[in-house]
């Protein structure tokens, strides 16, 4: 089977765009991270900032997940591999 | 257009990296492209500020003024984070994660001044990655001999039976690459958005870009170079364990 240029372009594009589902995971774990990080500033106020450093570098590691899929989305739009 | 080493040069979406000229290197053709002028221009800020920073201490007092304040500052900050993560280790690395913080640090800022963060490149994220890896394992090999290796690197099962071996490598060789694509990734993202805003509704973008250019370069900058150097440090002093 021989496929034609577009029809690659079109694929590459719907590939893209099923690669940024990978956004979700990072959404909800950020959210649980947030949640639980608010949660723990009710229960001991004074900690606040300590909270806040720890809720935000864990929720920089938790968004890596979510750039892998726009960095795969991104090539698969830009560097377009599977063109011949 | 095209040829311009400013993000927001043209009319249309753009967001790549351009080569600027290029020339021959014993045969190959190599191109100098934005991201080497962005990180000659970082370096040099840095260097002036360096210069500046020697002259003044130089004739420092025991009081501090002006300028001096500023740099006595970003030292104790920078030795505090180090020491804060590495304990006692700290003193030999702080040298080290002070630079890579200021240099990714500045790197990421300099989106605010209309050039292409060179972090945006994976050829400079990369070796930063690279850099970490060798130093985890240099300093493995130093502190530990060759057999406490194996068997770390065979856990959990028994050093006899290295099946869990690969997956162990595999998580090894994952490090650099975790860390070079988080890093390269949240500063192209955030390059992707600006060029957006600017290519698509250039003519709409006025004042309020610079919510976004705080939020996109100023904070996720800044985050994603204190993640750089924690994580960083957290596997340095992994792989010193509890030696000595």
């Amino acid at each position: 089977m021989d496929f034609n240029e577009n029809f690659i372009r079109g694929c590459s594009a719907i590939g893209a765009g099923l690669a940024l589902i990978a956004g979700i995971g990072p959404g909800v774990g950020q959210g649980i991270a947030a949640g639980h990080a608010a949660a723990a500033v009710g229960r001991n106020p004074g900690a606040k900032s300590e909270i806040t450093s720890t809720m935000l570098l864990g929720q920089a590691v938790a968004e890596t997940t979510g750039l892998y899929g726009l960095v795969t989305a991104l090539i698969l739009m830009f560097v377009k591999p599977l063109l011949p | 257009m095209g040829y311009g080493i400013l993000m927001s040069a043209g009319d249309e979406v753009d967001f790549m990296i351009k080569g600027l000229f290029k020339y021959s290197f014993f045969g190959h053709e190599v191109w100098i492209t934005t991201s080497h002028v962005c990180t000659l221009i970082v370096i040099l800020l840095i260097l002036a500020f360096a210069i500046a920073a020697n002259i003044t201490m130089r004739r420092a007092s025991e009081v501090p003024t002006g300028f001096q304040n500023v740099v006595e500052l970003i030292v104790e900050k920078l030795d505090g984070m180090a020491e804060g993560t590495m304990g006692k280790h700290a003193a030999k690395f702080r040298n080290y994660i002070g630079t890579i913080f200021i240099f990714i640090l500045i790197s990421n800022l300099s989106g605010l001044l209309g050039l292409r963060p060179p972090t945006a490149d994976y050829g400079v994220t990369l070796p930063l990655g690279l850099m970490t890896f060798t130093l985890i394992h240099f300093n493995t090999f130093k502190h530990h001999s060759i057999k406490e290796v194996w068997v770390d690197k065979c856990s959990p099962l028994p050093p006899w039976l290295p099946i869990w071996l690969p997956i162990n490598l595999i998580g090894d060789i994952a490090v650099p690459i975790s860390l070079s694509l988080r890093l390269f990734a949240n500063i192209l993202s955030g390059v992707v958005m600006m060029a957006l805003v600017y290519g698509l509704i250039g003519q709409l973008a006025l004042i309020w870009p610079a919510a976004l250019h705080v939020y996109l370069d100023i904070f996720s900058g800044a985050i994603q170079t204190y993640v750089f150097c924690m994580l960083t440090m957290t596997y340095i002093t992994n792989a010193i364990g509890d030696a000595e």
